[in-house]
């Protein structure tokens, strides 16, 4: 389009596009990024967001769970533990036998080499 | 230390050693999560997410090369914490060691503090040089000799043995800590240190393991009014009542031991005021601040937020006295910064000995150092390419407008997984250590 105007409106109609355009970068960001996702609320550093960071590490069963899952399978047959620390998902609650153990560093850091 | 004009204009900074593994595969244990040289700047320790401090010693100068100053070499290396599970709050441990702080050197031993998210630990490394020799009941290989074979007496003699390097845990702060240790700071009594994690700061004796006091608490009283987390701690270097806080809203707080027990309430708040128009999704979490570090003078403070270094000057609580842009030509890639999390990168920074130079690290494995005499910056990068043996670094350059400049990288082209988080000061001379994600790089001014 703006090839085809002559040139002395195209001079007037290239300002006006640089006006609208003079938003701040990051405004400019915020924008793109509410188009990707538009269910993102309002205020980013609000207490959902800071509470999810207050609770990093937070392992999936608590002992509310646990003791339950306990009462329920003192009617059934125990199961025996499993050979196979496979992933954990879905609606098994994980006792601690099932948690993946993680191993203590006994390799030497590479720094010290 | 720098030249008599003072700071980076004079110098020429070279590389001098790097230490890890060359291959590109790296172990999630050999991350560096804090780099921090000893107050003689003899000894330079490093955590890692394995929990593994690495102490490194440097050399005496040798008469053989006076253009060079000591290599730092190996001391000591020892595993500080290790995972654990709480299974009564089901929560996983990491061991990554979050912070190490060197006590002052009283006697012979060192000490220092190391961290991870909940525990602190105090550590003792001590040297053995020499054994004693000629028991008279014990062999040498320590097995007990017969008594009834023991016809003389001798007297036994300390004989000088290989140099041997040990570490041991002397006392461990334990169950002080709620949410995750973000500071350790020692206090300039010696006798007393703080530890800070997102809502509370707790002062602790270094000599007393089984109790700590609360000084600082922001824990709201329901939990969804929380609206900002504790980033950073630090006591003054000199004034053993005065430390200071920072937010994620970008606040630096300093409070006064001697007001209250409690020090809830701050004897002063610096705040840069914010325009609104300018106010973006994106204003506060850049504003977070990553780190705060007091001047050796103490008249200053250096805090760094996600695009910039600010100066505050402690008399003055309104602006911050100076102002460095790290990586401003980010900000117009935030959009892209929050989707990979990088926006949540966590930078530390530091001054040089005599505070006229301040040091912070951003991506591409380039880290900038800001002269606030001369009012000049410059960029290096810490790469197994200008490692040749005191090889002078060169300046690196990003290009922000259109036309790229031979030498210069594009904003598009750096590497936002190669981030400098941890760089390090010799507290005398100019030696600084820069850790890649698992590499540490010294480098040192030429000595003419």
């Amino acid at each position: 389009g703006r090839s085809e105007v002559s040139g002395g409106t195209a001079v007037l109609w290239c300002q006006q596009e640089m006006e609208d355009k003079v938003i701040s970068p990051e405004k400019a960001e915020e924008v793109k990024l509410k188009a990707r996702y538009p269910n993102l609320g309002a205020k980013p550093g609000g207490s959902d967001f800071l509470r999810k960071r207050l609770q990093k590490g937070q392992k999936y069963f608590d002992s509310g769970d646990y003791n339950m899952a306990k009462a329920k399978m003192k009617n059934k047959q125990l199961p025996s533990a499993p050979t196979e620390k496979s992933e954990i998902t879905g609606g098994h609650i994980p006792t601690p036998q099932d948690l993946p153990q993680r191993k203590t560093s006994i390799v030497a850091s590479k720094l010290a080499v | 230390m720098a030249g008599p004009g003072g700071g980076s204009s004079d110098v020429q900074w070279c590389f001098s050693q790097v230490k890890g593994a060359m291959d590109d595969d790296v172990a999630e244990a050999d991350i560096i999560s804090t780099v921090e040289f000893n107050h003689s700047g003899e000894l330079l320790a490093t955590g890692d997410k394995g929990g593994r401090v690495v102490i490194f010693q440097q050399e005496p100068e040798s008469k053989n090369q006076p253009q060079c100053r000591g290599e730092y070499n190996v001391y000591s290396t020892f595993q500080s914490h290790e995972p654990e599970f709480d299974y009564l709050k089901s929560l996983e441990i990491e061991e990554k060691i979050n912070k190490i702080r060197w006590l002052p050197q009283k006697n012979a031993a060192q000490f220092l503090l190391s961290t991870n998210d909940k525990t602190i630990k105090l550590w003792k490394i001590s040297e053995r040089d020499k054994r004693p020799e000629g028991y008279n009941l014990k062999e040498e290989d320590g097995r007990y000799r017969d008594p009834n074979t023991v016809t003389t007496l001798r007297v036994p003699v300390f004989r000088p043995m290989d140099l041997m390097v040990e570490a041991s845990p002397r006392r461990v702060f334990a169950n002080a800590h709620t949410y995750h240790i973000n500071s350790i700071s020692v206090n300039s009594d010696h006798e007393t240190y703080l530890s800070a994690d997102d809502l509370r700061i707790n002062l602790w004796h270094l000599e007393i393991t089984d109790r700590s006091f609360n000084i600082v608490d922001i824990k709201p009283a329901n939990m969804e009014e929380l609206t900002e987390v504790i980033t950073a701690a630090e006591f003054h270097p000199y004034q053993c009542n005065t430390f200071v806080y920072s937010s994620s809203k970008g606040t630096i707080r300093l409070c006064d031991m001697r007001a209250s027990a409690l020090c809830d309430t701050h004897a002063k708040m610096f705040e840069e005021p914010e325009d609104p128009n300018n106010r973006s999704f994106f204003s506060e979490i850049i504003s977070s601040i990553s780190d705060v570090k007091f001047s050796h003078s103490g008249r200053y403070m250096m805090t760094r937020d996600y695009l910039s270094v600010k100066i505050w000057d402690l008399n003055m609580e309104t602006r911050p006295v100076e102002t460095y842009q790290v990586h401003e030509y980010l900000r117009s890639k935030l959009c892209s910064l929050y989707e990979n999390d990088c926006i949540f990168d966590k930078f530390e920074c530091c001054w040089n000995g005599n505070d006229s130079v301040v040091m912070t690290g951003s991506y591409n494995n380039f880290f900038r150092m800001f002269d606030r005499g001369y009012r000049h910056d410059v960029t290096f990068e810490a790469s197994r390419e200008n490692s040749k043996p005191r090889s002078v670094l060169k300046p690196r350059k990003v290009s922000t407008g259109g036309k790229r400049k031979k030498d210069e990288i594009s904003v598009d082209s750096l590497d936002f997984n190669k981030k400098i988080l941890h760089t390090a000061w010799h507290p005398l001379d100019n030696i600084i250590a820069v850790a890649t994600t698992n590499n540490l790089y010294i480098f040192q001014d030429k000595v003419n």
